[in-house]
C-alpha cells in the first residue's frame, strides 16, 4: 500500500508512509490555525501554532457567502508560504486531484481534503498513495476514518459544523470514534471480519486499530472549536490535537485568543490554566446554532 | 548514576508518545516533562521532534527555558531529535524571529536544512559506533548540522546524493542528537545508546 518513490542514485525515498505519517506524528500536541492573509499568517506564527492553514476564506466566510467553495488561488498561497517558517497546509476539494498536484507542486507540507470546500466528486476520494505530500481527512465515525486511511490519509479529523463557533459536532464525531476503537478492541477475529464489512473498510486496518487500541494515523479535532475550553475538551476527549478555523480570527483580539488556545491545547487536564488563559479574550466569534442550518448547509454529510 | 534511572521526555509539543514507548520497550522508566518541577525527578531528558518555534516558545512561556537550561548546563544527559536538536544548539540559522534555544551542544544547525514536507525523505544512514549496521533514518523538515566545535564528535552523515557529507548526527560528552527521528522507526538502537549514555556506561 505504500508509495515509495525511489531514488536510487541518491539512496533516499521520499513520500513514504513513514515519512508521511511521521510529519502528521510532528503536529501532535500543537494547534493548526486557519489563515487568509500572509499578516493573520506571522500572528498565528508568534501564537505558537504549530502549522497554518492558508484559504481565501475562512469557513464562516464560505457560509456567509455561498457558491462553489474551491482551492485557494496559488499566488495567496505563496504569500504565506513565504511569510511563515512553520509548516503550511491547505483545503482543496473532496475528490478533486488536480486541485491536490497544483498544491503539491507548489511545496504545501500537508493537504487537508475537506468538506468545507464545495466536493468536486460525488463517489470517490482522492488517492492519496499517489501523491508524496501527507492528506488530512475529515471522518464522522470510525468507518469514514479507516476508508479515508486505506485510501492513503496520514492524519484523520473530526468532521465538526466549520464556521459555527458551535463543537457539538464535532464532540459527537470523537465520541463516535473513540467508543468504536473501543468496542473494536473487545471483538475476537470472526468479529472483525463482521466489523470490517459493517465499517466497509479492509480487514487488516480493522485489525490494526483493535490491536493498537488506536488509529494507525494521528487523530486530531476540527470544527466549531471557538475557545480554549473547546480545544481542551476534544483533548480529554482523545484528540492528538486541534484545528482551529474561524475561531482566532472572526474573534474579537485574534493575537490574544490564538496563544489561550495553544496554551488550553498543552495544558487541557489542568482546569486552572484553562480559566487563566480563558480570561479577558474579548468576544468569541458569534456562533450559529446547528437547528438553523438545513441540509445543504450542514459540511459533515459531504464525503462518503 | 543509578542503575535505573527515569528519563524525561519534553511534552510541550511534538512526538512525546513515541519516545515515551521506545523507552518502555527497553525497560526504561519514562515520563513526561512539561513543568519545571517534572526535571527534579528525571536523570536523563529526551527532546523530541515537533516543531521547534512552537517548543521554544512554550518552553518560555511556562518558565522551563532558565531550568533546562540549568539542568543540561550542569551535566543531565540530554537526546535531541531533529526540532530537539534545534533545541539542543548553541546557534541556529534560518530560526524564526527570536526563536531562543536550551544550548549546551556547540553546533550551529540549519532549520528545515533538507527542504519543506515533500522533500522529506528516508535513507540509510551510518552511525559510528553503532553495531548492527546502516540505521534506517527518517527526516522530516530535518535541519542539519552546519557547524561543530572542537568537543563534538560527528557519529552520522549522509551518505549519497548531493547532501552527501551533511552532518546529521552529533554527540558532544552526555549530548547526542539526530537531525532524523529514531522514534518514528521500530529500531531502538539510538534510543539504547542514550540510556548507556545516562547510565554512565556509554
Amino acid at each position: 500500500m505504500t508509495n515509495t518513490v525511489d531514488t536510487s542514485a541518491t539512496g533516499a525515498a521520499v513520500g513514504t508512509t513513514r515519512v508521511k505519517r511521521g510529519m502528521a506524528e510532528q503536529l501532535k500536541n500543537g494547534v493548526i490555525m486557519d489563515v487568509v492573509t500572509p499578516e493573520q499568517a506571522k500572528i498565528a506564527e508568534d501564537a505558537g501554532a504549530v502549522a497554518v492553514m492558508a484559504l481565501e476564506r475562512v469557513p464562516a466566510d464560505i457560509r456567509r457567502d455561498g457558491g462553489v467553495a474551491r482551492m485557494s488561488d496559488p499566488d495567496m498561497i505563496d504569500g504565506i508560504i513565504d511569510a511563515v517558517s512553520i509548516p503550511v497546509m491547505a483545503k482543496v476539494r473532496i475528490g478533486h486531484f488536480v486541485e491536490a498536484q497544483v498544491l503539491q507542486s507548489l511545496g504545501v507540507d500537508f493537504i487537508d481534503e475537506s468538506e468545507v470546500l464545495t466536493p468536486a466528486d460525488e463517489a470517490h476520494h482522492i488517492d492519496k498513495w499517489a501523491f508524496t505530500v501527507p492528506f488530512v481527512c475529515g471522518a464522522t465515525s470510525i468507518g469514514e476514518a479507516l476508508r479515508r486511511i486505506a485510501e492513503g490519509a496520514a492524519m484523520i479529523r473530526s468532521k465538526g459544523e466549520a464556521g459555527t463557533g458551535n463543537v457539538v459536532e464535532a464532540t459527537r464525531h470523537m465520541r463516535a470514534i473513540r467508543r468504536e476503537i473501543a468496542r473494536l478492541g473487545t471483538l475476537d477475529e470472526p468479529e472483525l471480519y463482521a466489523a470490517a464489512k459493517e465499517f466497509q473498510a479492509p480487514f487488516e486496518i480493522v485489525k490494526e486499530v483493535a490491536q493498537l487500541g488506536k488509529l494507525p494515523v494521528p487523530l486530531f479535532s476540527a470544527g466549531g472549536v471557538a475557545t480554549p475550553a473547546d480545544a481542551a475538551l476534544m483533548r480529554q476527549l482523545g484528540a492528538e490535537s486541534v484545528f482551529v478555523g474561524s475561531g482566532i480570527f472572526k474573534s474579537g483580539d485574534p493575537a490574544k485568543r490564538a496563544d489561550a488556545i495553544v496554551q488550553a491545547t498543552l495544558h487541557y487536564d489542568d482546569p486552572e490554566v484553562i480559566a487563566k488563559v480563558s480570561r479577558g479574550l474579548g468576544e468569541a466569534m458569534v456562533g450559529i446554532n446547528l437547528d438553523e442550518l438545513d441540509d445543504s448547509q450542514r459540511y459533515a454529510g459531504r464525503g462518503w | 548514576m543509578s542503575a535505573t534511572p527515569t528519563i524525561g521526555v519534553l511534552a510541550l509539543q511534538g512526538d512525546t508518545a513515541e519516545h515515551l514507548r521506545v523507552l518502555g520497550g527497553l525497560g526504561v522508566a519514562a515520563a513526561p516533562v512539561r513543568r519545571p518541577e517534572d526535571l527534579d525527578r528525571v536523570q536523563g531528558l529526551v527532546l523530541p521532534g515537533g516543531e521547534s518555534t512552537t517548543m521554544s516558545k512554550l518552553a518560555v512561556r511556562y518558565a522551563l527555558m532558565e531550568p533546562l537550561r540549568k539542568h543540561i548546563g550542569e551535566g543531565m544527559p540530554a537526546y535531541g531529535t531533529c526540532a530537539g536538536m534545534i533545541m539542543l544548539a548553541d546557534r541556529i540559522l534560518d530560526g524564526a524571529q527570536g526563536q531562543q534555544t536550551v544550548g549546551g551542544l556547540d553546533i550551529t544547525v540549519r532549520r528545515n536544512a533538507f527542504g519543506r514536507q515533500t522533500e522529506s525523505f528516508e535513507g540509510a544512514v551510518d552511525i559510528d559506533g553503532l553495531a548492527g549496521g546502516p540505521f534506517e533514518a527518517v527526516f522530516i523538515r530535518a535541519p542539519w548540522v552546519e557547524a561543530v566545535g572542537a568537543d563534538v564528535r560527528v557519529l552520522g552523515q549522509v551518505a549519497h546524493g548531493e547532501r552527501a557529507g551533511r552532518i546529521v548526527a552529533v554527540r558532544q560528552g552526555g549530548l547526542l542528537a539526530t537531525s532524523f527521528h529514531p522514534e518514528l522507526t521500530g529500531d531502538p538502537r539510538i534510543h539504547r545508546l542514550f540510556v548507556d549514555m545516562v547510565k554512565g556506561q556509554a
